[in-house]
């Protein structure tokens, strides 16, 4: 019936056995019917979300102050939630991958080979795509201009266009779920797997599209940072006073918008191969699979460094202000942070020591990857002498803090091991190169994320997160990750591949049940997250801290109310040291009320960001499944979005001086009813958000 | 009285877990078979040694300078101020440039000495294998011998063993532990790895790329006789009138996994040339 | 701040719009940076093209596709048009009037079509002679660098038409001014990516 008529130019490719209801209708095995479970609690997601926003009458509101903001707080928000959306799926996945490897020794398990695949794929371009990259990108919106003292970020309107790039680009991962399938061709999609010859299905064209409009996204919230740092910070803000997180933010920032559009090329050229018929990476007619691996790990590597970074940035911060003392080395650890950017742009042969170049390559790329370890290792060390003759306290943020330090330690060991090409021989591919990256990748960036999730969160909306499931959860994050990733390493180091989707030997057997029970746990780490949330917003009367600084801050962030009022600051602070709020505190009085208020302009919310974020995601949509209308349609309704935003005029709003100074007094009047905290009880109710100043 | 005999499960538990972990590393490096293989063990040891005492001092500090320097121990100093020492700096930045530098030698080294394009220095000529990836399938090819076998790697004990790498289908990569690393295969290019194995056994081998539904069972044995068990193998092969013929050949090229080893008792001329020109041309 | 202060490289507004000028400090920088990364495509697919050069598979190679004469016009065309936004940038800075700016505009956008339809007729005989992407490796390359340049010139243009309607509809306000300076820069860096596609490419086209 779909093959005649118009329903070929309609809908494309599409035929009812793309939706995996009616394959698990038809072939009711155990691994269909996950899948088709798995889209069913996307749909009812989705639903439930509907029904409640509409229920409660929260439309406008949802649309006109958050979806349509180019507040850079709101924008953070939301880039946070869609990551910890994200998490909670992948993980998911990564659980069922554990599972079925401990279940498929010596017989076939649950999930089926392809199924097996297309889990491993969506698990890797998930976490790095879209919750590493939202979960830093939304850290930085939040806090970066805050600490720089300004009012927003340089491109208001382009940071909520890449925000909804990401978010397109994440729900086009969310519609593979529930129509058609995914890449089966990892996170990194090498051809020529990945080309039509081998893959003809829209698997590796959803993983195209959506990681394109995703590093799209991120190539433009680069250019948007760097130049915030760059143009916007307030008076006396030199850039050896800056914060440490805005110094990793910078180095980020940059980091993406020369790394990003490597990964744009490598899979637009790609796209060209299967779309076109073009010949970059075929096995026929001159394509050549190795400049793919080339232009991928151009991007690859400096975007280890991108997803790394921030979580430093989170460290400094967090080491400096709960061990009360000035950061060590800050000179050192900015140059650390500019070495680690450069080098990271010289070692991406590291990641196919094994394509048969010579040894003379192999060896200077290997030798470059070891130098990478000496700047990171000063860091440590700068944290160390950070907490050197300080007073450490040993809040949720700090204990990732140190569990980081002493995790990535073990990842940097077995990082020097692979970076011996002699030795990434034995082990590249295997399970131990996927123990590396994740202890890597989870106290590199994980842990420092959730570190400046409980940091910041006061800040965000005005109360403390609870401490006990704060405490249960971080507990679960470090046990689950060493029961699930040591023994991957031994597996590895006997040889086990990874993407393996069964083990013929149950020799293995011990150390995968291990390893899915750390799974477990992990998930019990997410899951208590989620109850410290609602615990918090439960008692969050409790715990609040609108006066805004329940740490004895030391950067600017913390000398405005929680939440901070749109603007952000009601007069341009002025800054004289590295730690203005701390120093201010304890030389005079900082919430002093400054003679007269000035009116604030400030960006009005523009629908063009969903716009375009949706329509991208349509016109991705349209191009998966070859229905060329929908993609030229698209194509045609960006262009028009963009033109008629550039004749848009009044694209500002005012706050006139008595709003601002109504909002600024009201948060004075509770600063000077909120008691002074000591830095003993600032983990209970006491903590009303102004510290106690003893010099 | 339960608590009581609880106990020595309790402890038996992971001990016997420890036992039958350790047997997991039979199959690796550690337990090396071949000169190449026991190269890289050993390097493993050497680095491992020095990366103890560049991680020790983080594993160790860390914790002993936050419990230190608690909020709650009033004994400890506190120097809110204090931010720098060149003493520290030099301390931070200067061994571990210098343990870098000397580790680079020692990867300079032995990235050349193990090179896997590298032949082995032997006084007897090296045995030239022919492998080709496929799906899902290895394909060994004795040019010399004019035999090939599938999933079944035969190799004398103490000769070098020259295999030449190509795929007839995506990339793939062989792996054998116990003899020698990994080497991509990609088609319509020839790689190469130079392995050699010292004592008679079975190592598992196997491609670790990814390559579709079947690769789970991509696995294959490799076989290390003596020299003169070899040459028996050779000739039982050449007598069981199994030719790689075109049927033959078609079969192989077909996306399978194929439950038994294979042994072809001939193979045609140029038949690895072939597969590299052919794997470039329009499908 | 004074009115000279330098906010950005390029031609800029100190001198006659102080105000604007102060404005234009982010958002040209920010367009700058912007032109980086997608230097950094470019780069990227010469690198791809450079790679992939010897992959002709027995098909058409640089000798015998390129027609340096063309390409030699097209790069006249393409230099002219780039002197001529140069004019609309003076002209803007120093308030000459409208009708002067939109003439500079309207001769810049014959020129960047002047351009495209060479280029699209470069490509049609290249189709006629067998010279298509499917063909080869080295093909797919040629047209995956060459073609998006011209869509940026395409592109370009339409942005031009864009900026004609804006300065008739607004006159020169502030964010009238800024998309030029933004839009001049595009056109320039244009320009120099095709210097560099005429020596990289095209001059391959001579070694016989």
């Amino acid at each position: 019936m779909m093959t005649q008529g118009i329903w070929p130019a309609v809908l494309g490719r599409f035929d009812w056995h793309a939706l995996p209801f009616v394959r698990a209708w038809e072939n009711p095995t155990a691994s269909e019917i996950i899948g088709a479970g798995a889209a069913l609690l996307v749909i009812i997601g989705a639903v439930v979300v509907v029904v409640l926003i509409t229920r409660l009458g929260k439309w406008r509101y949802l649309w006109s102050e958050w979806l349509t903001s180019l507040d850079h707080k709101k924008i953070g928000i939301m880039y946070i939630v869609l990551a910890f959306v994200m998490l909670s799926r992948a993980l998911i996945e990564a659980v069922l991958i554990r599972m079925q490897q401990a279940a498929a020794i010596d017989n076939a398990g649950f999930i089926a080979p392809d199924h097996f695949a297309q889990l491993f794929s969506t698990h890797g371009s998930i976490m790095i795509f879209f919750m590493a990259m939202p979960f830093l990108v939304g850290l930085i919106n939040y806090v970066m201009p805050l600490q720089i003292g300004s009012r927003d970020v340089a491109f208001p309107l382009l940071n909520s266009i890449s925000l909804w790039l990401t978010g397109g680009a994440a729900g086009l991962m969310m519609v593979s779920l529930v129509i058609g399938e995914f890449s089966t061709g990892g996170w990194s999609g090498y051809p020529p797997y990945t080309e039509l010859a081998f893959s003809p299905g829209v698997g590796p064209d959803y993983w195209i599209w959506a990681v394109t409009l995703g590093s799209i996204g991120s190539t433009l919230t680069g250019i948007n940072f760097a130049v915030t740092v760059y143009k916007m910070r307030c008076p006396g803000m030199y850039l050896m006073r800056m914060p440490l997180f805005v110094w990793t933010s910078l180095c980020t920032s940059i980091l993406m918008i020369f790394a990003m559009p490597a990964l744009t090329v490598a899979t637009a050229l790609l796209a060209l191969d299967r779309y076109l018929g073009f010949h970059f990476f075929t096995n026929d007619l001159g394509g050549n699979m190795m400049n793919y691996a080339n232009l991928f790990w151009l991007f690859g590597h400096p975007e280890v460094y991108i997803l790394i970074l921030p979580a430093f940035g989170v460290y400094s911060e967090v080491v400096s202000t709960f061990s009360t003392k000035q950061l060590y080395g800050y000179t050192s650890l900015v140059l650390a942070t500019m070495a680690i950017a450069l080098l990271s742009f010289t070692v991406w042969v590291h990641h196919f020591f094994t394509m048969g170049q010579n040894a003379d390559i192999n060896a200077v790329f290997g030798i470059a990857t070891m130098t990478i370890g000496v700047p990171t290792g000063v860091k440590i060390y700068d944290w160390i002498w950070t907490m050197f003759r300080g007073q450490v306290r040993f809040t949720v943020p700090m204990l990732y803090s140190l569990a980081f330090m002493m995790t990535f330690v073990l990842g940097g060991f077995t990082g020097i091991l692979l970076a011996f090409p002699p030795l990434d021989y034995l082990v590249h591919n295997t399970l131990f190169l996927v123990a590396h990256f994740h202890n890597m990748l989870i106290p590199g960036l994980l842990y420092g994320m959730l570190a400046g999730y409980h940091y910041w969160f006061p800040k965000a909306f005005g109360f403390r997160l609870n401490e006990k499931w704060g405490r249960i959860s971080f507990a679960c994050w470090v046990v689950g990750f060493y029961i699930a990733f040591m023994p991957l390493y031994v597996l590895g180091a006997a040889g086990v591949a990874r993407r393996t989707q069964g083990m013929f030997d149950p020799i293995f057997r011990p150390w995968f049940y291990l390893a899915g029970v750390g799974a477990l746990i992990l998930v019990a780490a997410l899951g208590a997250l989620f109850v410290q949330l609602w615990v918090s917003i439960r008692e969050r009367d409790a715990n609040g801290v609108f006066a805004g600084d329940p740490w004895d801050g030391r950067g600017l962030e913390w000398s405005t109310s929680a939440p901070p009022p749109e603007y952000n600051y009601a007069c341009i602070p002025r800054v004289h040291g590295r730690d203005p709020f701390f120093d201010a505190k304890r030389r005079d009085d900082p919430y002093a009320p400054p003679a007269s208020y000035d009116a604030i302009e400030l960006p009005k919310s523009s629908m063009t960001g969903p716009m375009i974020g949706v329509v991208g995601a349509a016109t991705a949509f349209g191009l998966v499944w070859h229905m060329w209308w929908l993609t030229i349609i698209g194509v045609l309704a960006i262009i028009a979005t963009v033109i008629a935003r550039s004749f848009a005029r009044h694209v500002h709003q005012i706050f006139p001086p008595d709003e601002v100074k109504r909002t600024e007094r009201r948060w004075l009047r509770a600063v000077a009813e909120a008691t002074p905290t000591s830095r003993e009880v600032e983990m209970t109710s006491v903590n009303q958000g102004v510290a106690e100043v003893s010099s | 009285m339960k608590v009581s005999r609880g106990r020595p499960l309790l402890f038996a538990i992971p001990l016997l877990f420890v036992l039958s972990g350790c047997d997991v590393l039979k199959l690796s490096v550690m337990n090396y078979a071949g000169p190449i293989a026991a190269s890289q063990s050993h390097l493993y040891v050497i680095v491992g040694i020095v990366l103890v005492f560049v991680a020790g001092p983080v594993l160790l500090l860390t914790p002993l300078i936050a419990w230190h320097y608690r909020l709650s121990n009033k004994n400890s100093a506190f120097r809110p101020n204090w931010n720098f020492s060149w003493t520290l700096e030099g301390f931070i930045w200067i061994p571990p440039i210098g343990i870098v530098i000397g580790l680079g030698f020692v990867l300079w080294h032995y990235t050349h000495t193990l090179d896997p394009y590298r032949p082995i220095a032997s006084n007897l000529p090296a045995l030239k294998v022919q492998a080709v990836g496929l799906d899902w399938k290895w394909l060994f090819i004795y040019p010399d011998q004019r035999i090939a076998a599938v999933n079944q790697l035969f190799i004398p004990v103490g000769r070098p063993v020259h295999i030449s790498l190509t795929s007839g289908t995506v990339m793939q990569a062989l792996l054998i532990p116990q003899l020698a690393g990994q080497i991509y295969a990609m088609a319509g290019m020839t790689t190469q790895l130079n392995l050699a194995a010292s004592r008679p056994g079975v190592y598992r081998g196997e491609n670790t790329q990814f390559n579709g539904t079947g690769f789970q069972n991509e696995k294959f044995n490799v076989i290390a006789l003596s020299p003169s068990d070899y040459d028996r193998w050779v000739e039982h092969a050449r007598a069981s009138a199994h030719p790689l013929d075109a049927a033959a050949y078609a079969e192989l090229f077909r996306k399978s996994s194929p439950p038994q080893p294979i042994v072809f008792s001939s193979v045609p001329q140029r038949l690895f040339q072939n597969i590299l020109v052919q794997s470039q041309e329009p499908r | 701040m004074s009115a000279n202060e330098i906010k950005h490289a390029g031609l800029n507004l100190g001198d006659t719009d102080e105000l604007t000028h102060g404005q234009a400090g982010s958002a040209v920088f920010g367009f700058w940076v912007f032109l980086m990364s997608d230097a950094v495509i470019f780069a990227l697919l010469f690198a791809t093209y450079g790679v992939m050069l010897p992959a002709t598979v027995g098909g058409p190679t640089p000798a015998s596709e390129y027609k340096i004469l063309s390409a030699f016009l097209e790069t006249l065309t393409l230099l002219t048009s780039s002197f001529t936004f140069g004019m609309v940038s003076v002209a803007m800075k120093h308030g000459a009037s409208r009708r002067q700016l939109l003439s500079w505009m309207g001769v810049t956008l014959v020129l960047g079509a002047a351009f495209l339809g060479m280029e699209l007729h470069d490509f049609t005989t290249m189709f006629g002679d067998g010279a298509y992407p499917t063909r080869s490796g080295y093909l797919s390359s040629f047209f995956a660098l060459v073609p998006l340049h011209g869509l940026h010139v395409f592109f370009g243009s339409v942005w031009i038409i864009v900026m004609m309607v804006q300065v008739m509809t607004f006159g020169l306000d502030a964010r009238v001014k800024i998309n030029i300076l933004r839009l001049s820069l595009f056109w320039h860096f244009l320009d120099i990516v095709w210097i560099a596609i005429f020596s990289v490419v095209y001059l391959q086209g001579l070694i016989r």
